[in-house]
Order: C-alpha cells, then structure tokens, then sequence
C-alpha cells in the first residue's frame, strides 16, 4: 500500500521533478527502450525515491557525463563480480540507513552470506556462484512479497535451480541437479503451487537464503521439526535419532522420508516390497515384526473407516439424515493422523492408544449407518404395504361403483 | 326405536337446525357430462385435494417448526430426524407442493384447450388465474423456510428479479424481504404470508370458484350437441371414481416421500457465495431461463426489464382471455386462443427444460 | 327352483364377503394414513435444543488458565478461562488445514499439533501457516452454567 502510494505520488513527483534524473534520461535514450534504465522504474529502490547514483555513485543532477560519472563525485560504476554482496551491503548491512526506509528489515544479510557456501567460494574468487544479483535480479529488484520477485516464496525453487539443475554448471563442484525436479513431486510443493499455501517449505527454508548452506545430519530433524514438532519430538526420544543423527547414519528423517522428494507417507514404507524399514531391519526381526504389525493396525482403521464413510453415504444417498455421525467420523480420520504420529516413537503401545479409540468410533458410525439402511428399508417396506391396501381400497371402489351401476 | 328410526330421527333434527338437506339435494342434481374430455375433469378435484393435503401436512409441521433464523433450519432437521414420521410429513408437504402446481397448470390448460372459461364462466377464470398465481406464492415463500443455502438464494435472486419493476420494484423488493437483505424480516414475512395471508385469501378465493362451478355446471365442448351428451351423477358415481383418482395420487405421494426424500441442505450462509447452478424451482425455470437468455441491454432498455414488461403483457392477455376470445360481432377467435395455449405449453415445457440441463 | 335359488343366495353371500372385504381394504388404507400421523403428534422424547447456544459446562469445571474442547453442534469449539473472571471461546478449527487447535497453559496462547500454528488469546495468528484468525464466539456465564453461543 505505502509502496503503492509513493509510486503514484512518486510518478507526478518524476514527471514534473523539478531535479530530473540525469543518469535515467540519458541511459533510457541511449538503451532505446531496452535495459537498466527502462526495467528501473519497477524497481523498489527507485519506489523509495532512490536513484542509480545511490548505489553507483555520481551526480544525478548533472547533464554533463564528465559531472555526473566523475570520481570525485563518488562514481564507482559497474562493480566486479567479486564485489557485488560489498556493493550491497555498503547499505543493507547499516542499521542506521536501513532504519530510514525499513525499520524491521534485518541487518544481517551480508554476515549470512558470508558463512555459506556460496560467500565462501565467491571470498576465494570464484565468480560462477551466486550473489545477490543472481537471486533477487538487479535494477528491477521487488520486494520478497511481490508476487513477480524472484525470491517469493512460489519462485524461491526456481531461482534455485537455474544453477543447481542445470548439470554443467553443477560439473565442477560435483553437486547433484535432480533436487529441483525430486521437489516438484513432493507434496510441499504440491502444497504451494496448488493449494496456493505459501507457508508450505522451499529451498530457503530448510537450507537458509542467504546463509545457505545444507542442514548437517544430527540437525535435520530439528529442521522439519519446526513444523513437524510432534514428529520431531517422539522422533527425538526414539532409538532411531541418536543411530540417524550418527556420521553415515543418514540425517534423521531423510532416511525415511527423503529430502526434496517428500511423499504422502503411506504404511507401505513400513512393510511389503517397498519398505524403509527393510534397509536396516531383515525381515522376521523383531523390529520388522513391530513394522508389520503397526502397519497392520494402521491399515485396519484406515478400512473400518473407509468402509464406514461408505455405508453412511450410502445412507445419505438413500435420502437418510446422517451428517452427524459423519462429523464423528471425522473425529476417527483424526485419530488415524494420531495413529500415523504415534508411530515416530517406534512404540508399539504409544500407537495402540488411537488405533483403538479410531476403532472405537469407526465401530460407531458403521452402527449409525447401518441403522440408518434399516430404517430406509423400512420405510420402503411400509411404503410397500401402503401401496398394496390403497391399491386394494382403489379395486373396493370400483367394485362398488359396478356394484351401483349395474 | 329401531336403528334406522334413530338414524332418520336424528338427521331431522339436524335438517331443522342446519337444513343439510337442502345441500344434499343440490348435490344430487349435479351431473358430469361424458365425453372424450371427461377425464380432464379430474384435475380440478386432484389440486383441491392436494390443497387439502397441505393443509393438513401444514398443520402438523407447524407443530415443530420455529420460525427464526436461529432455529428454523434445526427444526426442520428435526423434523426429518427424530419426529416420529416426520421425515414422511415434510417429504409428501415438499412434492405435494410440486405435484400441486403441476395439477393446476394442467387444470388451467385443460380448461384453455376445451374453452371452458367462456361466458358466464369468465368469473370463474379470473378467480382460478388468480388462485394459480397464489398458489405460485405459496410455493415461493414456503421454499424459504426451511432456511437453507439454495432456498436462501433463490430467494435472494427471486427478490432481486422482483425488484427490478420499473417504478415500484426497489420498494417492492423492501416489502417483501422486510429490509434490504433477504435475513430475519423475511422469514418472518414469508412465513405470516405462507401460513395465514395467503391461506385465508385461497380460502375465500376456492369457495368463490367452486361455489361458481356448481352453479353453472361443467361445461361441455361445443363441438358436440346438447341431446347426444349423456351424463354420470357426481353423488356418488363420478365421486367414486374421484375417490379412486385421490388415492392413487396418496399412493404417488407416498412413493416419491419414501423413495425420494425431501433434501434437508445446508444451513443458509449469507456471506457464503451463492451454490453454483443455483436457480428457483422448476415452476420458475422457464421465465428465469429466458430472462438469462436475454441480453443486457436491448438498445436502450435493460434486457431483463424488457423480459418482465413481455412476462406482465403476456399475462394480461392471459388473464383476459374471455373477454378478447368473443369478437364484437359474437364470432370466436377459437384458433388463436388455442394457438396460444399450445405456445404457451410448448415454451413452458421446452424452456424448464432447458433452465434444468443449463 | 333349488338351483337358481342357491345360485342366487350363493352370490349374496359372495357380494356380502366381497363387501366386508373391501370395506377392511379402505379402513385398512386410512389406517395406514393415520397411524404415522398419531405417531408423529407424539413429540419424541429427546428435545434437540438449538444448536447456536451450548451448556459448556459448569464454572467449578475449569480452573483459571486452562481450556477445554467443547461440541459446538457439527464442530468443535475451545473454551478457554483465561482467570478468576475472564472466559474466551473460539471455533477449535484450525484455519490452516482444519485440524483440532488445544490451550497451551504454560505459554498461555493457542497451539495448533498439525504444523505449529500459534494463535493469541484474541484468536490472532501469532505464528506458523495459518492463514485466518480463530473465529471468536461470545461466552455467557448464566449462575454456574457456563454457555457458548455464536456471535451474531
């Protein structure tokens, strides 16, 4: 809104300005059309009044090209690659500057870099990783919640995977590029792009923006756990963290689970052909048992559930009233999600609890229901006898009527 | 005393005091003519008893249903839940309502078709156009009741329609809504109108229209001459067959309450959107599909205006039809009536159709 | 003659079991009329109140600072006495992805299990994916009953 209002006042502000901006009027006639200068006026830096000489130094009053780019006037140019997170920073790393514009904004950003992997390499002079210009462009840079940025968070995996999908670039540092098209199965990016919820996770979430760097294996689980608290907490208190979070030990819930190509967790990866557990655990053990046997009871309300959703839309579709035992069974669905939580501690009795309470109300609804088919039998029966005496009483009347007339 | 002695003696004294006789005997001379239309006359006596249906469902719903925003739609899921039978009270209320309007439709055409509404039955045709009309009202107001999603929107569009009457539609709108929205005044209003206005308004009106049957007698097709037509008396041979016809249509009833359940819906959400594909019931689809079809703006006039303006000339015409039917000089525009009759079914028929798959 | 006399005393006995026959017929039939609707004047047992007002509970119930799930017709509702005096309700679904929020005391907000939501006692999002704030709902205490309604 603010943005919005400036850039209006802004827009007479420009066309009548009493100081015109020498470096945009004489680059846009140079460009013709096409370049910095045009691309700029989308630019938040420009939206807050600011100009191409607050970054690159200069004189923007000044007709004169030996005026407005001297050095003596502060002109710095194009900055080398090297230096471009400096550049930046010269502004978004002072608290006092910053304040002026955005009081909340972090300070920190630059600091942040600096520890990941990609300010480190840029420190030793490689040029091919990223800065801050490759995430967030450059002289069309929007803020992080428009919706054309870069860096919002339904554009954040893309702007990753210019460089980390693309395999000859990624050659030399021997990364892999499939995490980009592994993500776009999983179901947070399903969440995102089309439930349109954009507090789902992308890259910047688990790996940090822009101190990027991955998530060390004993640290995994506290990442998704800042969603996932309940999981992250019986996982936590199960055997399986201290062997994940070993080194070799795969990283907490990847292991299961898999990192950017996250599935909807099914009770298949318990037992059967497809199981997770089966890569540790050799089949006949007494984990593997406890495997089995959760997935079994797992499945066994998901069916009591299923099969009671069944019987009640049949008897709604029959015209019976049973929207209140359908609320309930949303109350079962609900200790089917607690049945799938409880299995993070790996405790057997920890998922009986749901399990039977699931049962219990799967138990019900089936009952409801099934009351409900009688009763609509019922009625059509009484229907049926009330047909058969009308009819009878019809024929009595036309016995009647042959009887007078006759 | 012998019991027939009793039996005569005890209808003197009511004789005396009421002179029942007098109406028995009247009755007794009535007569229905025979012929290969005879069986049109049923539907005349089919809506009344489907009048008399509703009446008494009526009544018993009344007894559970509250009226008010709060409660009006719990009522009614429990009527359908946990009353003893209610589920079959409201159902046969809901498709008697159907089958009603459906009866009188055809008691209207069959009426057109056989140019019964001519002189002196032109009476008897304008109080019949009018009790359609309310029978119309009573199903747009009781529709609301229940105080679902597609009964509150289709009361929404159908008082929007409403209000665009040129002049006096926006004050028309606010009376019947009793406010600016369709909320709490309006089920109020609309129930005073369902249970006592219009009831006792039909009421008089059916008296009026049955009382004029009586005195004129059915009317006979006048391409057959008065000394071939053989005639049934009404008591009790033709009322027998009456008897017969009322039954099947309980039995019809009963079927579709027991197999085809009224729908309970959702509670009416007013900051809900509107259901997709929401529109009136089918005895508005015609004239809500053509307004639909009609565009904005038709040069300078609002298309949906013009739609209304062609509804109401239309219905005038109909409401005078035995009066513009007669030419001056005493010959008949038979063919143009009938010409319209068979236009206005094929358009009613064709066009709720259409409202339904669309 | 004997036969014509037995043939015609036959078919009065005939018409008169006919007769008896059908007349049950109708009775039968208006029988089957009336019996739902004696049924149904009978007002059933278990009076359903509205469902826009639900008895929560009683005051002695819930101790200061704590909440407690309460059925609010189709859906769960949490009531929260916040002190000695102060109560707040809200509609427990979570405007998230619909799962059943709960009354954190030690940090005296509104936790969602499902992904961390967090909502303050006003129902603001605090914290988390959730889109939308609680819905409120108005709490009456009437004596020592204590009542939810929504508001209007």
């Amino acid at each position: 809104m603010r943005a919005a209002t400036t850039l209006f006042l802004l827009s007479f502000g420009l066309g009548a300005a009493a100081v015109p901006d020498s470096c945009i009027s004489c680059h846009a006639a140079l460009e013709e059309g096409k370049g910095p200068a045009s691309t700029i006026k989308n630019d938040i830096h420009i939206v807050h009044g600011l100009s191409c000489a607050d970054c690159h130094g200069g004189d923007r009053t000044s007709q004169d090209p030996e005026v407005s780019m001297s050095k003596a006037k502060g002109f710095k140019g194009r900055p080398a690659r090297t230096d471009i997170p400096k550049f930046c920073a010269t502004c978004h790393s002072n608290p006092d500057y910053m304040r002026k514009f955005a009081p909340r904004e972090r300070v920190d950003q630059f600091e942040l870099y600096q520890t990941s992997i990609h300010g480190k390499r840029l420190a030793a002079g490689d040029v091919k990783v990223a800065t801050c210009i490759d995430c967030h462009s450059v002289h069309d840079i929007r803020a992080v919640k428009d919706s054309l940025s870069p860096v919002h968070p339904l554009h954040v995996a893309d702007t990753c995977g210019h460089c980390h999908s693309d395999k000859e670039r990624m050659a030399q540092y021997k990364i892999p590029t499939n995490q980009f098209a592994e993500y776009r199965t999983s179901v947070h990016w399903q969440a995102m792009t089309k439930r349109g919820d954009l507090s789902a996770p992308s890259c910047a979430s688990c790996h940090g923006n822009h101190g990027a760097k991955p998530p060390q294996v004993e640290s995994i689980s506290e990442v998704c756990g800042t969603c996932h608290v309940l999981f992250e907490q019986l996982y936590s208190r199960s055997v399986h963290k201290a062997i994940f979070s070993s080194a070799g030990g795969g990283g907490g819930c990847v292991v299961c689970h898999s990192n950017h190509g996250i599935q909807s967790p099914d009770t298949k990866m318990l037992t059967g052909s497809a199981s997770v557990c089966a890569g540790c655990h050799d089949a006949g053990t007494p984990p593997a048992s406890t495997a089995a046997q959760m997935a079994a009871w797992l499945n066994g309300l998901d069916a009591a559930l299923e099969n009671s959703d069944a019987v009640l839309k049949t008897a709604e579709k029959s015209g019976m009233e049973v929207s209140e035992a359908q609320v309930r069974l949303i109350e079962g669905r609900e200790n089917l999600v607690k049945s799938r939580l409880a299995l993070h501690s790996m405790q057997p009795d920890q998922v009986r609890i749901p399990v039977d309470a699931g049962m219990a109300i799967a138990r019900e609804t089936l009952y409801v229901g099934q009351n409900a088919l009688r009763e609509r039998d019922f009625r059509r029966y009484g229907l049926g006898v009330s047909v058969i005496l009308i009819s009878l009483a019809i024929l009595a009347i036309r016995l009647l009527i042959r009887r007078i007339e006759t | 005393m012998s019991a027939a002695e009793l039996k005569e003696k005890t209808l003197d004294w009511f004789d005396e005091r009421t002179g029942w006789r007098m109406v028995r005997d009247l009755l007794d001379h009535k007569v229905v003519p025979m012929h290969a239309g005879t069986a049109w006359y049923y539907f005349g006596g089919i809506t009344l008893f489907l009048i008399g249906v509703q009446l008494f469902t009526g009544v018993l719903l009344l007894l559970y249903y509250r009226p008010t925003v709060a409660e009006a739609f719990d009522s009614v899921r429990f009527i359908m839940t946990r009353v003893d039978f209610g589920w079959l009270i409201r159902s046969i209320h809901s498709w008697s309502a159907n089958l009603l309007i459906l009866s009188a439709f055809i008691h209207m055409f069959s009426v057109v078709f056989t140019h019964a509404y001519r002189r002196p039955r032109e009476l008897t045709w304008l109080s019949g156009i009018l009790l359609l009309g309310l029978m119309l009202c009573f199903g747009f107001s009781g529709y609301l009741l229940p105080w679902n999603q597609i009964s509150y929107f289709a009361t929404k569009v159908g008082t929007d329609v409403a209000g665009t009457t040129p002049f006096a539609g926006p004050a028309l709108a606010r009376l019947l809504r009793g406010g600016e929205d369709v909320g709490a005044g309006t089920l109020t209003r609309f129930f005073d109108f369902h249970v006592i206005l219009l009831p006792l308004i039909s009421f008089g009106l059916i008296g009026f229209h049955v009382a004029l049957v009586q005195k004129h007698g059915m009317s006979t097709p006048s391409g057959i001459p008065a000394s071939k037509l053989s005639h049934m008396k009404f008591f009790p041979n033709f009322f027998l067959r009456e008897l017969m016809v009322w039954y099947g249509v309980l039995a019809v009833l009963g079927t579709l309450a027991a197999i085809f359940p009224w729908e309970l819906g959702e509670k009416a959400d007013p900051f809900a959107s509107a259901p997709a594909g929401i529109r009136p019931e089918w005895y508005f689809l015609a004239e809500f599909y053509t307004l639909k079809l009609l565009p904005s703006h038709v040069w300078i006039v609002e298309g949906e205006l013009l739609g209304l303006f062609f509804f109401g000339a239309l219905a005038v015409v109909w409401v005078l039809l035995p009066f513009w039917e007669v030419k001056p000089g005493g010959e008949r525009r038979t063919r143009l009536a009938t010409g319209l009759g068979v236009f206005l079914v094929f358009y009613l028929f064709v066009f709720t159709i259409l409202g339904y798959v669309k | 003659m004997q036969g014509t006399d037995s043939i015609e005393t036959g078919s009065e006995d005939r018409r008169t079991a006919i007769s008896w026959l059908l007349g049950s017929a109708v009775a039968a039939s208006l029988a089957s009329f009336f019996y739902p609707v004696a049924r149904f004047l009978n007002p059933p047992k278990v009076s359903e109140a509205s469902v826009n007002e639900v008895a929560a509970g009683k005051v002695q119930d819930l101790k200061p600072n704590s909440g407690k799930i309460v059925k609010f017709g189709n859906t769960p509702a949490l009531l929260v006495r916040v002190n000695e005096t102060d109560w707040k309700a809200f509609s427990a679904v979570c405007t998230h992805l619909n799962c059943t929020v709960q009354y954190q005391e030690a940090r005296r907000e509104i936790w969602c299990a499902c992904h961390n939501g967090t909502y303050d006692l006003e129902g603001r999002v605090t914290s988390g994916p959730p889109p939308k704030p609680l819905e409120e709902m108005a709490v009456k205490i009437r004596g020592d009953e204590v009542v939810i309604s929504r508001r209007s």
